[in-house]
């Protein structure tokens, strides 16, 4: 403290106070503050006017048996999340370790992979939509199949995943890379010189440096998957077979049926879902830092 | 919606020659999958583009997949003057550049506060923050749009006379939103720069602005001009938050606007094809004139020594 009143002055403090105050309170207005306002509201009835009245679990209870869409919702957030996971990350990282070497041409192959990364969710469900339509689409031109790939529940999620690892493959390939291109060589050359190939040097020697950056894409894996709500939008507001639990939660307030209690039933269940992993991924951030 | 780890220089290297002589036929079948990836990925856009420029009872006759009889760039005139997308990029202008500015000078000085000056509570305020970035949109935004439209604003700010369906709504939940990460970023990058400048400046008697302002911000350029870029794509993407926080359809940015605009104005997909196009060009031009910056800003510290 006596450090503190002798570095500061008065001037200092009144810019701090004014700098942070400003920060702290456009942070907490609407990003914490509503969040806990979802936490509340979801124990009530309101329908955004009159009285709100508080009604306990009744809005979960509902959620979970009287409203079909909440468990389609859930299985297409989970293969969303698994499909990411499993298939469009590995295929990303594959594509990191394929370009981390000297190739001609290099530049080209990682400029088309992460050109889709700028384009916004909502083109690529517009793109998607020139691919995928039944009836001019490219996908049943060149097959010769008649397939209705964005009409029909039982495939329209699949081939809406895809066009999301199109776009998540080439995001996860530019971290990769460049976590791979921080990796010291002599770590390889070490492996090599022990005899060991290329796969025994990639798994047992550079995977394992790579931990932050395989923290980092598992929380944005995840958190992409909880947030994917653009694209089945733009697609078909996302019905028909292309429920997500964020579309849900905005079509009680865009929609006419003004829900907000039970809207925000379904976003404290996407809170509880996101807040283990943010916690799991900062408590490891911050621990190395002390 | 995005997150990177501490910055960390990356060792400064040599590159040594390869131990071993790569095989040749590996290379070759390397570079063949490559560009077979490669085109894959390129393909939908150059579908798109394709589509765009042909008139649609071409396409509905012979199919997308055909070789082209007219060739013409009258679907763009007319996502242009039809629908009047020049006034939608002037509403998205409105938005994101304010938008962009004010995060920046925010989250700088709140980031130079928590990695240079002793303040208390500083890393619990960068977990606040940082964690803030991380929620889904959703699970704030019903009650945020319950805010917004009880936050009344005078009608010089606002034609709706709320925080609701006002360009500045929209700004200040993208101020808000990106916050988290640019202070992030910016902390870490700041711990960076050596102690030794800011011990020189107090026995100078510099301030707290002059230490932040002439002293540190100068030297975070290069983490500015990526965060910059990165920001402006990502609020230029911006899907949600118009659709949600705004009613009006003539205050809509270009983004959004594009699916408002379907049914009405974009009739068939070609045309639609041509206005995504449209859309999506800010963006890729921007990619390519600062396509460094923006994949730095993409691996800010990704990596960690």
């Amino acid at each position: 403290m006596a450090v503190k009143t002798r570095r500061y002055s008065a001037r200092d403090v009144t810019i701090l106070v004014i700098g942070l105050g400003v920060a702290i309170a456009v942070n907490v207005s609407v990003i914490w503050g509503p969040t806990l306002a979802s936490i509340g509201l979801s124990g009530t009835g309101w329908n955004g006017i009159g009285p709100i009245e508080w009604i306990g679990g009744q809005n979960y209870h509902d959620l979970a048996a009287e409203y079909p869409p909440f468990w389609s919702a859930v299985r297409n957030n989970v293969l969303w999340l698994g499909f990411l996971g499993l298939v469009a990350t590995p295929f990303g990282l594959f594509c990191a370790v394929l370009l981390d070497r000297r190739l001609r041409m290099s530049r080209f192959y990682q400029s088309a992979l992460y050109m889709p990364v700028v384009l916004s969710l909502a083109v690529v469900g517009f793109i998607a939509q020139l691919v995928y339509s039944s009836d001019y689409g490219v996908l049943n031109a060149v097959t010769g199949l008649n397939v209705d790939w964005l009409g029909d529940r039982a495939i329209n999620i699949w081939v809406v995943m895809i066009a999301a690892g199109w776009r998540h493959v080439g995001y996860v390939m530019i971290i990769y890379l460049a976590g791979l291109k921080a990796v010291d060589p002599a770590l390889k050359e070490a492996a090599a010189i022990d005899g060991a190939n290329e796969r025994q040097a990639f798994f047992r020697v550079v995977f394992p440096t790579l931990r932050p950056v395989n923290v980092i894409v598992l929380v944005i894996t995840v958190i992409e998957a909880l947030r994917a709500f653009d694209i089945v939008y733009a697609i078909n507001k996302g019905r028909n077979g292309l429920e997500l639990l964020s579309v849900l939660v905005t079509e009680n307030i865009v929609g006419e049926a003004s829900r907000i209690g039970f809207g925000s039933a379904i976003a404290v269940i996407l809170l509880v879902i996101s807040m283990g992993f943010i916690v799991a991924y900062l408590s490891q951030m911050f621990r190395e830092e002390r | 919606m995005t997150l990177t780890a501490p910055a960390a220089a990356p060792p400064a290297q040599t590159r040594r020659p390869p131990v071993r002589r790569p095989v040749r036929p590996l290379r070759v079948l390397l570079h063949v999958f490559l560009t077979l990836v490669a085109l894959g990925w390129l393909l939908p856009l150059v579908l798109a583009v394709y589509a765009s420029l042909r008139p649609y009872e071409e396409t509905a006759r012979l199919g997308y997949v055909s070789l082209p009889e007219h060739l013409t760039l009258d679907y763009y005139a007319q996502a242009w003057t039809q629908a009047e997308l020049p006034r939608y990029y002037l509403n998205t202008l409105i938005i994101v550049l304010p938008a962009v500015v004010v995060t920046l000078l925010l989250a700088s000085f709140t980031a130079f506060a928590i990695a240079r000056l002793r303040i208390p509570g500083r890393r619990t305020l960068l977990i606040v923050f940082t964690a803030g970035n991380l929620l889904p949109p959703q699970v704030l935004i019903t009650p945020l749009y319950t805010l917004y439209t009880m936050v009344p604003l005078p009608s010089w700010l606002s034609d709706s006379q709320s925080l609701y369906d006002s360009y500045l709504g929209l700004i200040l939940v993208h101020v808000a939103f990106q916050f988290g990460f640019c202070v992030f970023v910016m902390a870490n990058f700041m711990r960076t720069i050596p102690e030794e400048i800011n011990e020189a400046a107090l026995v100078d008697g510099a301030g707290v602005w002059k230490r932040y302002w002439r002293l540190t911000l100068p030297l975070c350029r290069p983490v500015l001009a990526a965060l910059s870029t990165l920001q402006f794509t990502w609020m230029y993407n911006d899907f949600l938050w118009a659709l949600v926080l705004m009613s009006s359809g003539d205050k809509l940015p270009v983004t959004s606007a594009l699916n408002n605009l379907r049914g009405q104005f974009f009739t068939d997909y070609n045309l639609l094809a041509a206005g995504s196009m449209l859309v999506a060009l800010p963006t890729l031009i921007v990619f390519q004139l600062l396509h460094k910056q923006f994949v730095a800003g993409l691996t800010l510290g990704a990596t960690k020594g």
